[in-house]
């Protein structure tokens, strides 16, 4: 493994664990773009150069933006009243080691039967447009079906009511 | 080492860090955090397969990520919806809080 893979990796599970552990909600926010980017470089390092690409507009360029909109219009801002983390804390974190436990044992365990590609695939940006046009186009068309339903879900659930309306 | 195994257990790690953000924050923003981090993990498998998988040359494990992507774009737009809705009526963000269907 190259060194820039291991730079990666604790860049990316650096910026999560502080996303997780910290208590001002925007440094929560600003923790997990640190995540998302450093996600986005492991994608290049991947040789998935139009992954990272994606990975950085739409989180990086929108969901981050996103949520220090929603930390805006809670307050969130604020420091939390009662601790950041709730009553039962210490069974979410077991649960998340055991889950990482059995992922992690499957994983070492099955090593000798992943495969391996030593060449690096050359992908354009062409040939993933031709794919998305022709062979994914119904996929394609259902996302962007999904994006109108799901933009106008948003507005109308975070609209305001009418008075009396409750 | 096999680097495919390398970027499963990164991928596996932020899954479990994922699933401790969803399972141990008081506040529904970072609630929704650990789900995007989740998402990003197995967006991060799905690419490793790909490269290191036979016949990348088929765009399957990449697009699969993308078109992913793009659902989890539309997800955190209306968890926050949600969220933000949540707030208007209650004044918390608070998982504690809501507690409305309690039986």
């Amino acid at each position: 493994m190259s060194p820039v893979f291991y730079i990666l990796a604790v860049l990316t599970l650096g910026g999560a664990l502080a996303a997780v552990l910290l208590k001002p909600l925007v440094h929560c926010a600003l923790a997990t773009t640190v995540a998302f980017a450093g996600l986005a470089l492991l994608y290049l390092e991947l040789d998935a150069q139009f992954a990272g690409f994606v990975q950085i507009l739409v989180y990086i360029g929108a969901v981050a933006i996103l949520l220090v909109f929603a930390i805006l219009l809670t307050h969130g801002s604020e420091p939390p009243r009662k601790g950041a983390f709730n009553r039962t804390w210490i069974a979410g974190a077991v649960i998340a080691a055991a889950v990482f436990a059995v992922l992690g044992w499957a994983v070492v365990r099955s090593a000798a039967a992943l495969p391996l590609q030593a060449a690096a695939p050359v992908v354009t940006v062409r040939e993933i447009g031709f794919a998305l046009m022709g062979r994914y186009v119904l996929p394609l068309e259902i996302a962007g079906l999904l994006f109108t339903v799901a933009t106008i879900g948003a507005v109308i659930v975070a609209m305001h009511e009418k008075e009396g309306a409750k | 080492m096999n680097p495919l195994v390398a970027f499963l257990l990164v991928a596996a790690m932020l899954f479990a860090i994922g699933l401790a953000g969803a399972l141990v924050r008081r506040n529904a923003i970072l609630v929704l955090i650990g789900i995007e981090l989740m998402l990003n993990a197995a967006n991060l498998n799905l690419i490793a397969f790909w490269r290191y998988g036979p016949h990348p040359e088929a765009l399957t494990g990449m697009l699969f990520a993308i078109f992913s992507i793009a659902v989890a774009a539309a997800e955190a737009a209306v968890g926050l919806g949600l969220v933000i809705a949540i707030h208007r009526h209650t004044g918390t963000t608070n998982l504690d809080q809501m507690n409305g269907m309690k039986g």
